[in-house]
């Protein structure tokens, strides 16, 4: 299994990730080998094999509901505590609308 | 001078005892760990942040509840440290990554919540591989962690910062992170017990989510007992975490102290191609003691598990891919400025990421994206429908199953980190009880020739965390005989 340069860089578009030049190159490499390597997956017959999306237990069907009461959410300040630029109590990000 | 005993000699039962007979108060013991933690940190690069303000403020309230003659918690007065991937509020959680090297998380982790109603004191967060995904510590952001056992050797990751400060001695208990073996590999690289309980065992609401249908939390200890003791405390349903379990917890310390005798124990024959002849000794040696305990071991078969590492990568890189697309420049700290919006989000990330997390992104969105989803994802979710059975089919049979955490000891820092695949491939025999979600731990049970520590794996039901700990206390306690 290759993975072309020209696919590793539409992969990184999908995935929003900026990669150099040099991370292109290796990134084909150690891809590719990954890839080589989960091959071997197709070895198995699984035709009649139900996928697994998550470990699941015996509960009744409405065991994961809770009552419905309200709870304190974050406030404005503590949402944007973290925030890389905010201001006025929102989010700031480059400007995604030309007037 | 307080009359703490040397910190890395400190058990819950000591803290406990020490507490009530007033040998020492719980800030005397914050006290005395703190400064010996920061004293021998700079060895092994376990922690990356103290916490030091909330350790005294805890302590001081355990202090007052003796004072008053208060119910104490369990883990009044216990020197705890928290894997730098669950989250602390008001206190630095950065996940090893330079993209969240500023990030003050603003809520608690509900198993950091539990543990500190319980007297727990948190004394600081440790070092891990960057968001979890790593199998040595070298790929934080800050620098790897060093094995205490041998300076020059990896304390396995990704949970390496948390193993290396329990078998350092400077917290008593910690937490990890397990998505493919990160609690398990490094608890045994180290020589301490590290707990993966059932997947749904303990809430995730907090866990900087890595790979979802994976992620568990679990407890480091340097004895069977007191990783018990944490892992009960903090189980149990927790409505913020939808897939936390209702199981009953049970009340583990008496149920771990019955015998052995007459378990039926399994040794799967697969978890024995391409060990080191050393681990391989260790580990028969291991079983041999099980069988003069009164254990019936006979080999069994998990026949599908030499798909396991190829059907993990798949799996936990597709959920990655979905899971970190939240480090986008917009809420947690690091942006790099750009004109557009999409060139903000790439060059953020670009510039957020270590080499690991692009990999693992990368893959992750490949094996997603159009064209593909069947032939990997889909494909290595029935995959894990097959590894989690032969668990079941096996579980018919057996009451547990021990076999080894990695076939190998620690290796040496920088030996593997130039080739993913050598490093994804030595996380083979842990990577299944992820898969399949049944509790597994690692509990000493030798030295190589060298002195490195080696792990006796041990696997049971579904939330029979108590037989998993039954057989690891006797086999611990006849270990020290």
């Amino acid at each position: 299994m290759k993975l072309t340069t020209e696919e590793v860089r539409y992969v990184a578009d999908l995935a929003n990730l900026r990669l150099t030049d040099e991370e292109v190159v290796r990134m084909s490499h150690d891809l590719g080998q990954i890839l080589t390597y989960v091959e071997e997956l197709s070895e198995i017959n699984t035709e009649q094999v139900a996928p697994m999306a998550q470990v699941l237990y015996e509960a009744d069907e409405t065991a994961t509901l809770r009552e419905d009461r309200p709870r304190e959410p974050l406030n404005n300040r503590q949402a944007l505590e973290n925030a890389a630029v905010s201001g006025a109590g929102y989010y700031k990000v480059p400007k995604v609308i030309e007037r | 001078m307080s009359n703490v005993p040397p910190v890395p000699t400190l058990t819950i039962g000591r803290i406990r005892e020490g507490l009530r007979r007033k040998e020492f108060s719980a800030v005397d013991v914050a006290t005395a760990t703190l400064e010996f933690a920061e004293r021998e940190n700079p060895k092994t690069n376990a922690y990356l942040t103290f916490s030091s303000e909330r350790a005294l403020e805890a302590a001081n309230r355990v202090d007052d509840q003796i004072a008053n003659g208060e119910h104490l918690g369990e883990l009044a007065g216990v020197p705890l440290g928290v894997k730098d991937v669950i989250v602390t509020k008001g206190l630095r959680t950065t996940c090893g990554s330079h993209i969240l090297e500023h990030y003050i998380p603003p809520y608690d982790a509900t198993a950091v919540i539990r543990l500190e109603e319980e007297g727990a004191i948190v004394i600081g967060k440790l070092n891990c591989d960057e968001f979890a995904m790593g199998s040595s510590n070298e790929n934080s952001a800050f620098g790897p962690v060093r094995n205490p056992a041998a300076l020059d050797r990896v304390p396995g990751g990704s949970s390496g910062g948390s193993a290396a400060a329990v078998a350092q001695g400077t917290c008593v208990v910690s937490l990890g992170s397990d998505t493919g073996g990160s609690i398990r590999q490094p608890a045994s690289f180290c020589g301490v017990v590290g707990v993966t309980p059932t997947y749904g065992r303990v809430s995730r609401y907090g866990l900087a989510a890595f790979a979802s249908s994976l992620d568990h939390i679990g407890p480091f200890g340097r004895n069977v007992e007191d990783a018990a003791t944490v892992l009960k405390v903090m189980a149990g349903r927790d409505e913020l975490d939808s897939t936390s379990a209702f199981a009953t917890v049970d009340d583990y310390g008496p149920l771990m102290k019955q015998d052995i005798k007459g378990l039926k124990v399994g040794l799967p024959k697969e978890y024995f191609a391409g060990l080191s002849a050393d681990t391989d000794a260790i580990i028969r040696a291991a079983t041999k003691k099980l069988e003069d305990l009164g254990c019936q071991v006979n080999e069994i078969s998990l026949p599908h598990t030499k798909y396991a590492v190829a059907c993990y990568y798949i799996i936990c890189t597709a959920e990655a891919s979905s899971n970190l697309a939240r480090y986008d420049g917009v809420r947690y700290t690091l942006r790099s400025d750009s004109d557009t919006l999409s060139e903000m989000y790439r060059n953020t990330r670009g510039a957020g990421f270590g080499a690991e997390v692009k990999r693992r992104i990368m893959l992750g969105t490949y094996v997603l994206s159009a064209g593909y989803y069947d032939a990997y994802y889909l494909k290595a979710q029935k995959v894990r429908s097959l590894i989690a059975q032969d668990f079941a089919n096996a579980f018919e049979r057996v009451d547990a199953i021990v076999a080894p955490v990695s076939p190998f000891p620690a290796f040496k820092i920088g030996e593997k980190i130039e080739d993913p695949m050598s490093m994804y491939l030595s996380d083979i025999y842990t990577i299944t009880g992820d898969l399949s979600g049944v509790p597994c731990m690692s509990v000493p049970c030798g030295q190589s020739p060298d002195g490195l520590p080696v792990g006796l794996q041990v696997f049971a039901r579904h939330f029979d965390e108590s037989t998993m700990f039954r057989l690891a206390w006797n086999f611990e306690q006849a270990m020290k005989s």
